[in-house]
């Protein structure tokens, strides 16, 4: 079914191989204090536990820090790249047994011939090579410019079925399944609180029993939220 | 953009990839290297993906080594063969519509000069003579003529390599290509005359096959423009696939055309020569003695 301009839900793919920009099936960004969770609008607070959620429901929970916080820029990048640091120590120490998380770099946006490494590093230009060579089910990025951050997650929302999470400096990503929305260290180092808080409440794996349901919604033909 | 962008926030080196550490270890950033060090340094342009034995690739790469602060600099280009290589390199790289370089480096040279004041901060426009000569024409002219602050490197393949064989305003009367059947019909554009007619500061014309010369030149032109006006420098990189030259043969190639039609030539201002010799120490450009007077006979 295709659905109509407002009735669109942004979730895991693989969608197509173009899929549409989210803005333009009519999901709109967060206002302060909020956050989107699959193009809905919700209080922050709410995004902060779902994220917790799908990063400990994941088989290989993956952060993907971007230039922005990879490099030593200034005092903020430091901040935040110690703070994302931190969060993904959190995510090792509370993901339930059996689960992979991984941090993989994004280091700069160089359409990179003959081919990048998808072991150790992501390229916003084809960001599925990535995710499909680890498997990767659940992913946040942070630290990537919005430009190229937005063409990253339509890939990945075409061609895997990677649930994306951003933690966006700016006004937020339309096209990640879930995205905040003025990111800073205290967010970041409250989003590692919310994993510490449901360690053990989480099953492994569980986010494939989440995206099913998501799926099943669609094949109910109701509004995709 | 400073020496930190090119160090990684604490914590995260032991995920880059080996690459890029190698490139904080081992590149040239804030260090001073020169061709004669290639092989002892870690490039900012490795690998890239144009034709097996490219002149132009083997420039650019000259070029990129040759980049007085390459921490500082950001090349601007456009579509082309060039830009495949150009757009790997471990520097910014912005990328314009098909002719448009000059127009964009205008801009950005401007702006990087309004909000960093003083601090030097390089532009470097590189792009095919069809770019430039062509389609840019008017963008590069004006771009002389008003004195913008950057520096103009033609990749001169003599034909647009990257769409096939068509014939360039610089490709040499006569020539016949694949899509330029009957021969080119009108002489080679002197784009050298027009730069020093424009008013550029520096102007030269070299072959990639002598490195130094090739980090001479590319030093001085971005040293000028830093703050004197616009340099130009028009480089002979032939496509061996247009013109079927055997991967071997290409330097030879450089060499006969640098004999023949391409030789070395600078071109620079008074106000250049001073500029590089009381600001940079280039010897060759202090003021000469005057010849001492013979002594009366006693
Ligand atoms: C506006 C526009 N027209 C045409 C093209 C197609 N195009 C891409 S590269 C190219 C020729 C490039 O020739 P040149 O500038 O001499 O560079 P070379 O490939 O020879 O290095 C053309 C015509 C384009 N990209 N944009
Ligand atoms: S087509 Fe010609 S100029 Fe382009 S990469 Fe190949 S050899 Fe070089």
């Amino acid at each position: 079914m295709i659905p109509q301009y407002g009735q669109y839900s942004v979730r895991p793919g693989p969608e197509a191989f173009l899929p549409p920009a989210a803005a333009s099936m009519g999901v709109v960004l967060p206002d302060p204090g909020q956050a989107h969770i699959n193009g809905r609008i919700v209080p922050e607070e709410e995004a902060f536990e779902e994220a917790a959620r799908m990063f400990l429901g994941g088989t290989v929970p993956t952060i993907f820090p971007g230039p922005l916080v990879l490099w030593a820029w200034n005092e903020k990048a430091r901040k935040k790249a110690k703070a994302i640091k931190h969060l993904f120590d959190t995510l090792k120490e509370c993901a339930p047994t059996g689960a992979k998380p991984m941090l993989i770099p994004m280091p700069d946006y160089r359409p990179k011939y003959p081919k990048i490494n998808p072991e150790v590093e992501i390229n916003p230009n084809h960001p599925n090579l990535t995710i499909w060579h680890n498997k990767i089910d659940v992913c946040m990025f942070v630290g990537v410019h919005c430009h190229q951050a937005n063409l990253s997650l339509k890939i990945i929302r075409g061609g895997t079925n990677c649930y994306t999470i951003a933690m966006c400096a700016q006004a937020g990503h339309e096209d990640a399944c879930l995205s905040f929305r003025d990111a800073s260290v205290e967010k970041i180092m409250h989003l590692a609180e919310w994993v510490k808080k449901l360690k053990g409440a989480v099953t492994f794996g569980a986010i494939k029993k989440h995206v099913a349901v998501l799926e099943s919604k669609d094949r109910a033909g109701g509004t995709r939220n | 953009m400073s020496l930190d962008y090119v160090k990684f926030s604490p914590g995260f080196d032991k995920f880059m990839p080996k690459e890029y550490r190698d490139m904080v270890e081992h590149g040239p950033f804030g260090k001073k290297v020169t061709v004669s060090q290639m092989g002892s340094f870690k490039e900012i342009l490795e690998e890239h993906p144009m034709c097996a034995g490219c002149a132009m690739t083997l420039f650019i790469r000259l070029a990129m080594i040759s980049f007085p602060n390459p921490e500082d600099t950001i090349t601007v280009g456009t579509a082309g063969c060039g830009r495949l290589a150009i757009s790997q390199a471990a520097i910014p790289f912005v990328y314009g519509n098909y002719g448009d370089q000059s127009a964009v480096a205008s801009g950005l040279s401007r702006g990087l000069r309004l909000r960093f004041g003083d601090k030097p901060k390089d532009v470097v426009v590189m792009a095919g003579d069809g770019g430039m000569a062509d389609i840019g024409f008017s963008m590069t002219l004006h771009s002389w003529f008003r004195k913008e602050r950057f520096t103009t490197i033609m990749l001169d393949n003599e034909v647009y390599g990257n769409t096939g064989g068509q014939e360039s305003g610089m490709t040499n009367k006569g020539q016949v290509l694949k899509m330029a059947p009957l021969g080119k019909k009108f002489e080679k554009m002197d784009m050298v005359g027009m730069a020093k007619l424009a008013g550029c500061a520096y102007v030269a014309t070299v072959v990639p096959n002598n490195p130094r010369r090739v980090e001479s030149v590319i030093k001085k032109a971005v040293l000028v423009a830093r703050e004197i006006g616009p340099t130009y420098i028009q480089a002979y990189t032939s496509c061996n696939i247009e013109y079927s030259i055997p991967t071997d043969k290409v330097m030879e190639d450089a060499k006969n055309v640098e004999n023949d039609r391409y030789q070395f030539s600078e071109h620079l201002t008074e106000e250049a020569k001073h500029y590089l010799a009381t600001r940079y120490g280039f010897k060759e450009y202090l003021p000469k003695p005057a010849t001492a007077t013979a002594l009366p006979q006693a």
